[in-house]
């Protein structure tokens, strides 16, 4: 989606990739949730939960300017609304960028479940408060629920008079608040559970910068109560939180019946948007070869969806062990194939058979296009472009001195490569992958940095000349910033020629 | 010897490396978060109701009459039931719907059908209607019907009220005190 590609790009500029909330949406709203858990005990603390006293302990606090609980009144409801915005931004990156069908169906279901508990928890919050705005909210809810058929009596019969507000139903009140994000923490687990190293906290500048930006929050505009609630009186004009309450004013401007089919055929469109195309295409996931897997376990620690499991090795030698593909798992990214120790073009042989493959592009296969390429190049030593088939177009940077090798993702290059290429005649290699945090399957552009660095197996070994390998980060769009780079690695390996010539 | 250094482009520096402009590229959209939230958490104000209206709020709670009468059984009828449930009469099972009619100042202002409630339709009517009218002095007419037998009205209440702006009125019906109350 370019125009969201333009705006993370707005966004890494002032923050660089590795700390643009705008790829960090999900471990932001991680921070909210947290951020609300913390005030929200110390506010159950504080709470007087009953019906008669709940407003004046909630009041007490916004009388104590200055006070720890002063702060976390008016931190609870901004990081609820903070927590809104960044999921409602979360799913926004991802339905934009086509991240809901295949091998990540199940985040976006377990994803889509969670919004109506979010909603309940977030409504019911205003009901403790036992304000003018929580009566309102708690009527117009009552009045929402009853426009389905499922109770005998109108729930919005509990509201019609000072005596039908007891502590009972303020237990139930107590009750939905607690529990309903319970099942939050619950519904955030299993959302995350096919991905491996979830991240549950933002980088910590950007957890700092966020937490600030609350707590500033708080401080120049507190979050105030709006007088007790008086069932006598309807309220006229209230300050609301649009961002949490926006269905009530929606179901009053309109009907409940409209604010019904609205929310439900969202959610139901947003729950089916994985069934959509019917006969969406599958690539082939990853394929392991027994005969070359050695059981090293180095795609179990890379694959970035729990896809590889190790079992023990059909030879029955003791202590092997063998890795397995779980299709359904399987992002199809090839990550796996990097990080194969048999991956490395120095075997010998014709045919380069790996320990773990993707059938769509073989590892045999790349080094013959490395080295046909090579040789079929009218430059004497030509510039090698491993690009990233979900990054920047390298075919832009095409020259008749460059080779250009696309990848499904940059993890799937074995760093080995590096220097065959450059031994096989290359004068240079460019390795262009997507932005930290900009990667179509998470992990990619981390591992092939910390590959290249010689901070991750396999490594790229210490000996290959590092002025001649560079390593690009551009992400999809950004092709003229690959462009320029590819070029700059030509001027400098003319440096590199010239200066060698001088010696 | 020229000097070449390693040629590497990994990452983007981090901001604190990258100037004045990317530091206050972070304020701003630190700050337009902050904006967006600090705005939209109170603002604008909602208008519930206006400044010159109250709320009449029909509700009530109500178990209409039977359908029909109860009658004799006959001899055949009470032969092939189980001696334990041989009742001289029979009575219908089903209750009436309850009709309430609401008018303000002579004009209708609603007229609510509540079915009974429940798989045999032997349960109470329950009905919540609210209506927002204008503040001042009205005339309240309420009639209910719970009997399909009959035609006319079985509660009836009639009272001149003075309601203030943002008076919440409910229109209930309380049988210990005489049938429909006005609150």
């Amino acid at each position: 989606m370019p125009s969201w590609n333009a705006l993370d790009r707005v966004f890494d500029r002032a923050f660089g990739s590795t700390h643009n909330p705008l790829r960090q949406l999900g471990t932001l709203a991680f921070l909210a949730f947290w951020l609300l858990a913390i005030s929200g005990i110390w506010l159950y603390v504080e709470l007087d939960t009953s019906a008669g006293g709940a407003y004046e302990s909630i009041a007490a606090l916004s009388r104590a300017t200055g006070s720890p609980g002063w702060l976390m009144r008016s931190l609870h409801r901004h990081a609820a609304d903070a927590f809104v915005v960044f999921t409602g931004l979360h799913l926004l990156r991802e339905l934009l960028l086509g991240r809901w069908r295949n091998f990540r169906r199940f985040s976006w279901l377990t994803g889509t479940a969670l919004l109506p508990l979010m909603a309940v928890s977030a409504i019911g919050g205003f009901w403790l408060n036992w304000d003018r705005l929580g009566q309102f909210s708690a009527i117009a809810t009552a009045e929402w629920l009853d426009a389905l058929p499922l109770l005998a009596h109108p729930l919005a019969r509990n509201f019609i008079g000072a005596a039908a507000v007891g502590d009972r139903l303020f237990s139930l009140f107590v009750f939905v608040h607690l529990g309903v994000p319970l099942l939050l923490v619950f519904g955030l687990w299993f959302h995350i559970q096919r991905i491996t190293r979830a991240a549950v906290f933002p980088p910590r500048m950007l957890a700092l910068g966020t937490l600030g930006t609350l707590l500033l929050l708080c401080i120049v505009a507190p979050v105030q109560g709006q007088g007790p609630a008086d069932l006598a009186r309807a309220p006229q004009v209230l300050s609301l939180d649009w961002l949490l309450l926006f269905l009530h004013p929606l179901m009053y401007a309109t009907s409940a019946g409209f604010t019904w089919a609205l929310t439900l055929g969202s959610f139901a469109a947003l729950l089916s948007l994985p069934m959509w195309p019917l006969r969406a295409p599958a690539e082939p996931v990853a394929v392991v070869d027994p005969d070359n897997c050695n059981g090293c376990r180095r795609c179990f620690a890379d694959c970035p969806y729990a896809a590889v499991t190790m079992v023990p090795h059909p030879n029955g030698r003791s202590g092997r062990q063998l890795a397995v593909v779980d299709a359904d798992l399987c992002a199809s990214c090839g990550i796996c194939a990097g990080s194969c120790p048999s991956s490395t073009p120095f075997r010998s042989g014709d045919g380069l058979v790996t320990g773990i493959d993707m059938p769509q592009s073989p590892i045999g296969t790349l080094r013959r296009q490395l080295r046909d390429g090579l040789a079929a190049s009218t430059a004497a030593r030509p510039v090698v472009v491993f690009s990233c088939a979900q990054g920047a177009d390298a075919a832009r940077s095409a020259a008749p001195d460059t080779l250009v090798l696309p990848l499904i993702c940059t993890g799937q290059l074995p760093p080995s490569f590096v220097e065959y290429a450059l031994r096989d005649g290359a004068a240079g290699v460019v390795v262009a992958s997507c932005r930290d945090g900009g990667c179509a399957f998470r992990l990619g552009a981390r591992w092939t940095a910390e590959r290249l660095a010689g901070q991750r197996e396999p490594h790229l070994r210490a000996d290959v000349a590092r002025e001649q390998v560079l390593h690009v980060e551009a992400d999809a769009g950004e092709d003229a910033v690959l462009c320029s780079q590819v070029e700059a690695m030509r001027e400098r390996l003319k440096q590199i020629k010239a200066a060698r010539a001088i010696d | 010897m020229a000097d070449i250094s390693a040629a590497s482009v990994p990452t983007p520096p981090p901001a604190t490396r990258r100037g004045a402009r990317a530091w206050a590229g972070q304020v701003a959209l630190y700050g337009l978060f902050a904006l967006a939230i600090g705005v939209f958490s109170r603002w604008p104000p909602y208008h519930h109701l206006a400044p010159d209206m109250a709320l009449i709020k029909l509700s009530l709670v109500h178990a209409g009459k039977p359908v029909g009468d109860c009658r004799k059984q006959t001899p055949e009828e009470l032969a092939r039931l189980p001696p334990n449930m041989r009742a001289p009469t029979t009575c219908p099972r089903e209750r009436s719907p309850v009709t309430v009619e609401l008018d303000i100042d002579g004009a209708s202002a609603a007229r609510v059908v509540a079915p009974p409630s429940g798989l045999s339709h032997d349960g109470a009517s329950a009905l919540y209607q609210r209506l927002p009218v204008k503040a001042g002095e009205r005339l309240i007419q309420v009639r209910l019907r719970d009997d399909t037998r009959s035609a006319s009205p079985s509660y009836s209440a009639e009272r001149r009220v003075t309601l203030a702006p943002a008076q919440v009125l409910v229109i209930d019906f309380d049988a210990e005190k005489g049938g429909i109350t006005l609150q």
